[in-house]
């Protein structure tokens, strides 16, 4: 990942700070320009809890380059929020059931090669 | 002169734990001379996805939850480990990015071998005290290793604790009392650049370099507050291993349980600059209104910094408000065989990349 493309994405990453849609109130995070919902494109800064709940989730045994696997990606709800696709970390394949309770972490997502940037970010744990 | 003191205290400990015999069955040595002679059954150990940065923000988020304040009001915040991410790029910037304490905050990486933590504890006391910040953050945390089959391997853990410093009398739940630091050049443990694992002095480490600063310490500390140990109603002390903060309590005249409370290791491990805090958040999860607490932290090379506090009625109210540090310690383990605790570890030589 190049830096710089981390850094757009701190925000978001690190706080949860996305966007409402001002007119059907639809959440997104990152935030955008248009709402997919209605249309819109007003928005207002939203900064989303770290509670939720597991909508769906799957094992990747085969993992990208700078992941190592086999992890628990998941969709997570979260309350009152936007759903976010996230790892559940700490986590077994046959310990994670739809509709688990999820808390969001500070966790290491992946680093470029032994000399690149670390990147920081969000993941699940169960609770 | 205004009070000033904790206002809000966090920690994080990895949920990952390995026994003291499954390490010695690789290495062929005695368990039960660990755990009888340093008296450590098993130690945290980190996911791979876990190190000094993401277990500082995961302590801090818990600290200024208990602060119950805005966190763009952190004018200061400073983590204090061995085992800082990078070589060169503050772990600093990253915990204030994530608790949302930018731009307006100053901050540094420090480190002093197991001391670091209290190092940052010490500045943000006095930042505060002096006026400069409202609000001052120190971090203590480390993930730090010991060289495959050496005696550290069994202790050397992870796990960070948080504090919030302040100085608004409603909010203040453990006053700071007082503040004194005992240090020499004493080369009894230490790390070389680009170095991997640590090199220790062996026994050097006990009577000069641990007993010698941390009794001097409780001792100028004690002094210094016009206090004796029957005052204390808890005190902490470095945790190498088991016997020492035992064995350094017993030559300053407590007694045991006053520090059991806050003595982690035997299923924690040596956390390093976390070590000392982490004992202090598990006081503070348990202190009433009135309690004293003297806190002695040890860091090789070498030196102790002392603390006195005492709990007010404010505790009681934010004890509740996060995960306690036993609470961590005792639930949602999971065990790992070596192999996989080698290999979450980077023990394992990989090909290049
Ligand atoms: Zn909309």
């Amino acid at each position: 990942m190049q830096p710089q493309k981390y850094w757009r994405e701190i925000p978001a990453r690190y706080r949860l700070e996305g966007g409402r849609c001002k007119k059907c109130r639809k959440a997104f995070l990152p935030s955008r320009l248009v709402c997919d919902a209605c249309g819109s494109r007003e928005f207002e800064k939203a900064r989303f809890t770290g509670t939720g709940t597991v909508h769906s989730f799957t094992m990747i045994h085969t993992p990208p380059s700078g992941y190592s696997g086999p992890y628990v990606l998941a969709i997570v709800e979260l309350d009152g929020g936007p759903k976010l696709t996230m790892q559940i970390a700490d986590c077994g394949a046959d310990e994670a059931k739809i509709g688990d309770k999820v808390r969001v972490e500070f966790r290491k997502l992946t680093q470029v090669g032994d000399a690149g940037v670390l990147c920081y970010g969000y993941k699940a744990v169960l609770v | 002169m205004a009070k000033i003191g904790i206002i809000g205290y966090g920690s994080c400990i990895p949920r990952n734990r390995i026994k003291v015999e499954e390490i010695a069955k690789v290495w062929g040595a005695d368990a039960e001379s660990f755990k009888r002679g340093l008296l450590l059954e098993e130690k945290s150990v980190p996911s791979p996805d876990q190190d000094t940065i993401t277990m500082a923000v995961e302590a801090s988020r818990r600290a200024v939850l208990r602060a119950g304040i805005d966190p763009a009001k952190i004018g200061a915040l400073y983590v204090g480990s061995e085992s800082h991410p990078y070589a060169v790029k503050p772990s600093g910037t990253v915990l204030a990015e994530a608790l949302g304490a930018t731009p307006e905050c100053h901050t540094a990486d420090l480190e002093f071998a197991c001391k670091a933590g209290t190092e940052a504890m010490y500045i943000c006391s006095q930042l505060v005290k002096a006026g400069s910040v409202p609000y001052a953050l120190a971090v203590g945390a480390d993930t730090s290793q010991g060289a495959p089959g050496d005696a550290l391997e069994y202790s050397a853990a992870a796990g960070a604790a948080a504090f919030v410093f302040g100085s608004e009398e409603d909010k203040i739940v453990a006053e700071l009392v007082d503040t004194y630091a005992f240090m020499t050049d004493t080369p009894d443990f230490w790390r070389r650049e680009h170095m991997h694992y640590p090199r220790h002095g062996g026994r050097f480490t006990g009577e000069p370099a641990f007993f010698k600063h941390v009794c001097g310490a409780a001792r100028g500390m004690m002094a210094k507050t016009k206090t004796q140990p029957s005052d204390f109603r808890y005190v902490v002390f470095h945790q190498p291993n088991g016997k020492f903060p035992l064995r350094a309590g017993q030559m300053l005249g407590f007694k045991k349980e006053q520090i059991l409370t806050g003595w982690l290791v035997n299923r924690l491990g040596n956390t390093y600059s976390g070590a000392s805090p982490l004992g202090l958040t598990a006081v503070l999860d348990e202190a009433q209104a009135g309690d004293r607490i003297l806190v002695v932290s040890f860091g090789s090379g070498a030196g102790s910094d002392g603390f006195v506090f005492q709990a007010t009625g404010r505790l009681a109210s934010v004890q509740k408000l996060a995960a306690g540090t036993r609470e961590q310690l005792d639930n949602k383990k999971r065990y790992l065989d070596y192999g996989t605790y080698a290999r979450y570890r980077g023990k394992i030589r990989m090909a290049e990349k």
